[in-house]
């Protein structure tokens, strides 16, 4: 985009109120059925996230629940008790649905709280080299340039090969991987931000630096960095799972969902597939239906960054 | 040119000798280095023997100079579970990794490069849009499970393949080979697919995006004015034109595919590098770890540093960009 190119004038909207651009959107987003199918599913499946004490048959965790006599049943059958298994059991006789509701949360809270943390943490440090230019830029970019140009497995797999595993590392592993992508995005859009009027506006009132920075230009660059966000957490999540399964992510005691497939997989050779499998399947639904709806949020909040 | 490659040589070299810091520090900060560096079963005696030795009463900086010269000498310590140079054990499962990474780009390529073009050519079809569902998919599945689903298909339900293993491997050139022979085939065919998948829908992508950018093109047109058969104009004049990024992300996409080789490996028993790093973490066999890291990163540096010497060699854009926006 050039400098010279006008922004659109602003709508102003007098009888709605401040609510009709969110409104617009809003509209927006739901034309698509893909996003509302998406958007759908991943309600459903937050909804079970926060819920899973409430409405799992089992819980995972309390062993006076399971019964080993259970262990290992099919799809559809029926315990000592005379509970069904809708999704069978695994190797301790736990009830792989309750299980599978229980690593949802797990899952959940580790994508989105790394895309959380990771994005204020890549967020400031792209706006910082944006807005002061010169060295701190140059070396800034420089390590995001770098850690880019490593495979996002090999930067966790050295991380947590040296921390150890655990909730918390893992996190710390997957803000590690991911901040550079959004310090890219932040100082990509901040550039063309910053040029504009109301940045002169605010700078000439001599308001301090960090204001100007977190509340006159980090609002205006969110859209893509919150397109960005949503499709990180999706990535985030695939990568836990995928780092849970190699054994080096959340340990056995908080089994996500990459961790319940890796459980059921010295199972697998022996025909007893649904150990692993539906794990997965949970697994596969949370990163599509992520995916569907960031995608359509790219449309509606960036027109430009369209294919 | 000659200033843009050296520049770039010395930034190759900082980024070395910074991990070579930074798996330092991993180490001999985070970790208590006599724990890491000592087996676990030796004795009192044979400790502060080793610790004498390996200069670990040294100040940090000294011993840090200690480690680089070792390092720079291939010298990363021995394996504590298989009493070898880490640094041999880690080359000697190279060849199979590197036998898994090649097949998976060949098939990524077979597969996504037609695909791509069908694609590219019939905008509107409903092949291509299942084709382009498809690849979404392909982008959203997390590898590891793939991998077990076509152990679950391919290995237990419908018995085709074997699941796991390298199978027979014949001799060429002095290394062990699988694809030479039929068992070893067969073995490869369903990890290569797996770790193939990922870039297949990436080439797919790029060559549709690239049929759609040149077709409307005036050279295009012209072919056709001609009076040139359609298989030549595509198969020639069209393909010519997108084969520049399909091959550039080709070289860049193959240290990925030996970096992601990792979960493939572990899911189907693949006896190469990334099983033993996997397997070493599990065990705690330091010594491997590092020289796995030292080795990948040097990899790393080395694939960037070719394809950025080639572009500056092929595009003069390239030396002039970097000098700021």
């Amino acid at each position: 985009m050039s400098v010279d190119t006008l922004p659109p004038p602003m709508p102003v909207e007098v009888e709605k109120g401040e609510e009709a651009p969110f409104r617009v959107l809003v509209r927006a987003f739901f034309r698509s059925p893909a996003a509302v199918t998406g958007f759908v599913l991943l309600t459903a499946i937050i909804g079970l996230a926060l819920l899973a004490p409430l409405i799992t048959p089992q819980n995972p965790y309390d062993l006076n629940q399971l019964d080993i006599m259970d262990s290992r049943l099919p799809p559809g059958s029926q315990s000592m008790t005379g509970m069904t298994f809708w999704l069978g059991t695994d190797d301790q006789g736990r009830d792989m649905l309750s299980g599978i509701i229980y690593g949802l949360r797990i899952s959940l809270g580790v994508g989105v709280s790394s895309a959380l943390f990771a994005a204020l943490f890549g967020a400031s440090l792209g706006l910082l080299a944006a807005y002061v230019g010169g060295r701190t830029e140059t070396a800034i970019m420089r390590i995001v340039d770098l850690q880019l140009s490593f495979p996002s497995i090999l930067v966790a797999l050295m991380i947590l090969a040296f921390l150890g595993k655990g909730i918390l590392n893992v996190v710390l592993a997957l803000v590690i991987v991911e901040w550079a992508t959004y310090a890219r995005a932040a100082r990509g859009t901040a550039l063309v931000e910053r040029r504009k009027e109301y940045m002169e506006a605010a700078e000439s009132l001599a308001i301090p630096r960090w204001r100007i920075l977190f509340v006159h230009l980090l609002p205006n660059c969110l859209p893509p960095l919150i397109v960005i966000a949503t499709v990180q957490v999706a990535r985030a999540i695939s990568l836990e799972a995928t780092l849970s399964f190699l054994g080096l992510g959340v340990p056995i005691t908080e089994p996500s969902l990459g961790l319940l497939v890796a459980n059921g997989y010295q199972y697998m050779l022996s025909g007893m597939t649904w150990i692993s499998f539906y794990p997965g399947v949970a697994l596969l639904i949370t990163v599509v239906a992520i995916n569907l709806v960031g995608d359509r949020l790219r449309d509606v909040l960036n027109p430009r960054g369209r294919e | 040119m000659t200033a843009a490659v050296v520049r770039r040589l010395l930034q190759a070299v900082m980024v070395m000798l910074a991990m070579t810091v930074i798996v330092f520090i991993a180490i001999n900060v985070i970790g208590d280095p006599v724990d890491i560096l000592i087996s676990p079963d030796a004795d009192q005696i044979e400790r502060a023997r080793v610790v004498q030795a390996l200069g670990l009463d040294l100040p940090l900086w000294q011993q840090y100079l200690r480690f680089l010269w070792a390092a720079l000498h291939g010298d990363l310590g021995e394996s504590y579970v298989y009493n070898e140079p880490a640094i041999r054990v880690i080359l000697e499962r190279l060849p199979a990794t590197l036998e898994l990474a090649v097949a998976a780009i060949l098939i990524a390529i077979v597969v996504g490069v037609p695909l791509g073009l069908y694609a590219g050519l019939r905008p509107d079809g409903i092949l291509t849009r299942v084709i382009m569902t498809v690849s979404i998919l392909g982008f959203s599945l997390p590898t590891f499970w793939v991998g077990l689903v076509l152990i679950m298909f391919f290995g237990v339900q419908l018995g085709w393949l074997p699941s796991g293993g390298r199978g027979q491997t014949a001799e060429l050139f002095g290394v062990q080979w699988a694809f030479l022979t039929k068992d070893g085939l067969a073995h490869l065919i369903l990890p290569a697919v797996n770790l193939a998948l990922f870039d297949a829908c990436l080439i797919l992508r790029l060559t549709r995006a690239g049929v759609a950018e040149v077709l409307p093109l005036d050279f295009v047109k012209f072919a056709r004015a001609k009076g040139l058969k359609e298989t030549r104009v595509i198969g020639v004049h069209v393909s010519k034109n997108i084969m520049i990024p399909v091959v550039t992300i080709i070289g860049l996409e193959f240290g990925s595919i030996v970096a992601f080789s990792v979960v493939t490996e572990s899911v189907f028993s693949w006896p190469g590098m990334g099983k033993l790093i996997i397997d070493s973490i599990n065990v705690l066999d330091r010594p491997i770890i590092t020289a796995y890291l030292m080795a990948t990163v040097a990899f790393f540096v080395i694939i960037n540093l070719v394809v950025d010497l080639t572009y500056t060699a092929l595009d003069p854009r390239v030396r002039l960009q970097g000098e700021g926006p």
